[in-house]
């Protein structure tokens, strides 16, 4: 050999304590986190609300309006985090909305056409869910189509059949339900899944327990995004797919298991839905879609993927039921609150690009 | 090179790679030895990158077969390869910009901590040990958690490499990996591959400096536009060979040639010394 390592100048050890790393301040270091922009609108929302409450008691500031916004928030979020997830991945899911309808009717029938046990028909909606979120998932990494076309797709699918399949089932009826009390399983799962808890005199209808899962998918987003290897693959997958492919991210899995975890929430919402009301209707849900999407660009979410929060999504889909609820409590008429939450998003924009412009350029 | 005739580490025979209409390389067949560095030159676009991407599993070959330790192997995808003990610094450098440092240098290879459900990346762990392979190829990490994208050029490529030098058990390859650095960082860099050499580790090294080249090489690949022109031992080649190889030897003379006739036009007289001295940039 005509040269060793040896050959070579080491450089010098690194300096302790560098020149040029200018001091960052806790509140700098806050203020570039993705979720809190998502806060600071969530806390201007609710004093905006606080201030032109219209009811006899201001109850917006009492539990009785928390558990009204979050009783809407909560649905709106288990589906905002895992969509979020999947905007950060850099892929769409259009056919959330419906999905969270259509599993219910699919409950339904589970349960009133072929007479399973509600824990069973729990499962088989899951199932269900999974093998819409895998289809969805599977048709995006293979065709390498924009997944807002596949989704979309999808969307139609499901709701011409939520509409077709609930009309032939039931004698041209646009609404399924259970009538009677000998559905078993039935009372078990509502507890679960779509009762209230904490009822009270000031309260007399308490909290949802889609409160709870609410709080349990925020959790167990946040975790798997910030956490674990699977949540780096997300980053990785939404951020530069091809480089990500590089390095041995199995992207394709990935996304496809996002697709799956997505579909699966719906499920979730669906259920609850279902065992809260035991009934549901045709084409429920469709248009939520959007909210979802609201809610997580709201909370931090780029919509060109590589960046995200679950706990902004969260934050947002909180966003979403104050502004639906203000509304009332504000006594301004209902048909406002699209237009309420089009000035938000257009705000949750504005705040996302100088996030980004900071992510990407100065770090100061 | 005593080297006794034995099986190589990584082999090519007869691939071919198209991409659509384009014929990228054609029938390339190569020997990767385990202790020595092979040098892939070549123009740009004569397919060295085509090549490498698929030895790290990017690109399947169309026809034609890899071989490792003799065994046909088939490279689905890049962590294949990695699994093969290859590891890779694309010319791209495949880091994701909006990301930390300290993630892209892990990513893909997560250290974790904790069992079952609570299984999670261990943060501290990536941290400390991104600060010091850094740190030993002269990069000071002033944030582990700056974004790959706010980093400098060479910052980003010193990243890129000392990922692949940490994670390259058996096969490192580096696509041009000295380009955006600086002379001191380059000097590590030829310094790793020398490393990774004397280890018993097999390198394919990409470049367009001869020097470089011939200051780490021991074998040396010849690519034009798609077809394997030759191979050389070390012991075959010069520097100046291998200038003349790369820079194709007639065509320079020829360039020199048409440059000089310019220069008798007196309005582009400025232009042409210009690219005259450009010339003799490249090849000192
Ligand atoms: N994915 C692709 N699709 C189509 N053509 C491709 C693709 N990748 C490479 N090529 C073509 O194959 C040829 C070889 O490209 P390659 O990147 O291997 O060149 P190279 O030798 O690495 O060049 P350079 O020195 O500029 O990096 C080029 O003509 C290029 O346009
Ligand atoms: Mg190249």
């Amino acid at each position: 050999m005509t040269v060793t390592a040896a050959d070579f100048q080491t450089p010098g050890p690194a300096k302790a304590g560098d020149e040029r790393l200018a001091h960052v301040g806790r509140a700098t270091r806050l203020l570039m986190r993705p979720e809190l922009g998502a806060l600071l609108g969530a806390i201007a929302v609710f004093v905006l609300f606080m201030a032109t409450d219209a009811t006899a008691n201001h109850l917006w500031i009492h539990q009785t309006g928390f558990a009204a916004w979050t009783q809407q928030a909560s649905v709106f979020g288990i589906m905002a985090v895992p969509v979020g997830m999947l905007m950060v991945a850099g892929e769409f899911d259009l056919s959330t909305g419906v999905l969270t309808g259509v599993t219910a009717i699919v409950m339904w029938f589970f349960m009133d056409k072929l007479h399973w046990n509600a824990w069973l028909a729990i499962v088989g909606t899951f199932a269900f869910a999974a093998v819409v979120g895998l289809v969805n998932g599977y048709v995006v990494v293979k065709t390498k189509l924009p997944s807002f076309i596949v989704t979309l797709a999808t969307f139609f699918v499901l709701r011409g059949a939520s509409v077709g399949g609930v009309l032939k089932l039931n004698a041209g009826s646009t609404q399924v339900s259970l009538t009677g009390s000998h559905y078993s399983g039935m009372a078990s799962a509502k507890t679960i899944f779509g009762s209230s808890f904490f009822a009270s005199k000031a309260l007399p209808n308490g909290y949802q327990t889609a409160d709870i899962w609410f709080v349990i998918v925020t959790i167990i987003g946040a975790w798997v995004l910030n956490r674990t290897t699977f949540g780096n693959w997300i980053f990785a997958s939404g951020g530069d797919a091809n480089s990500a492919r590089n390095v041995g991210v199995p992207v394709a899995r990935t996304k496809m298991m996002l697709f799956v975890a997505t579909a699966m929430s719906a499920a979730l919402v669906g259920i609850i839905s279902f065992t809260q009301a035991s009934s549901a209707v045709s084409e429920q849900g469709v248009g939520y879609e959007f909210f979802y999407i609201i809610a997580a660009v709201v909370g931090g979410c780029f919509l060109t993927g590589g960046y995200g929060s679950a706990i902004g999504a969260a934050i947002g889909a909180c966003v979403i039921g104050m502004a639906f609820e203000g509304v009332i409590y504000a006594g301004w008429a209902s048909a406002w609150d699209f237009t309420f939450l089009g000035v938000i998003l257009f705000l949750a924009v504005g705040v996302n690009t100088l996030v980004y412009q900071r992510a990407m350029k100065a770090r100061r | 090179m005593a080297q006794v005739k034995e099986t190589p580490l990584l082999e090519m025979r007869g691939v071919s790679k198209y991409f659509g209409s384009v014929n990228a390389l054609q029938d390339i067949s190569l020997q990767v030895n385990a202790g020595e560095v092979t040098c892939v030159l070549g123009d740009n676009g004569a397919g060295k990158s085509t090549l490498i991407k698929m030895l790290s599993g990017v690109h399947s070959p169309d026809a034609g077969e890899l071989l490792i330790e003799g065994r046909p192997v088939h490279l689905p995808n890049p962590r294949a390869a990695q699994a093969q003990g290859i590891a890779t610094v694309f010319q791209d450098l495949a880091t994701v910009p909006l990301m930390s440092i300290w993630r892209n240098f892990f990513l893909g290879n997560e250290p974790t901590k904790g069992w079952g459900p609570l299984r999670r990346m261990d943060v501290g762990k990536a941290k400390t040990i991104m600060h010091s392979e850094l740190a030993k190829i002269g990069i000071d990490v002033r944030d582990p958690n700056q974004t790959v994208g706010t980093l400098s050029g060479g910052e980003r490529q010193a990243v890129a490499i000392a990922r692949a030098v940490y994670f390259g058990a058996r096969v490192l390859i580096l696509d041009e990996p000295t380009s955006a650095l600086g002379v001191r960082q380059s000097g590590v860099v030829l310094k790793y591959i020398v490393q990774a050499r004397d280890m018993g580790k097999a390198v394919i090294f990409i470049t367009h400096n001869p020097n470089h080249a011939f200051l780490v090489g021991d074998r040396f690949v010849l690519l034009k536009r798609g077809r394997m022109m030759g191979s050389y031992l070390r012991s075959e080649t010069s520097v100046e060979a291998l200038t003349e190889m790369m820079a194709g030897g007639a065509e320079l003379q020829q360039l020199s040639d048409e440059l000089a006739k310019l220069a008798d036009a007196p309005d582009i007289e400025e232009i042409a010394k210009e690219a005259r001295e450009l010339a003799q940039g490249a090849e000192g």
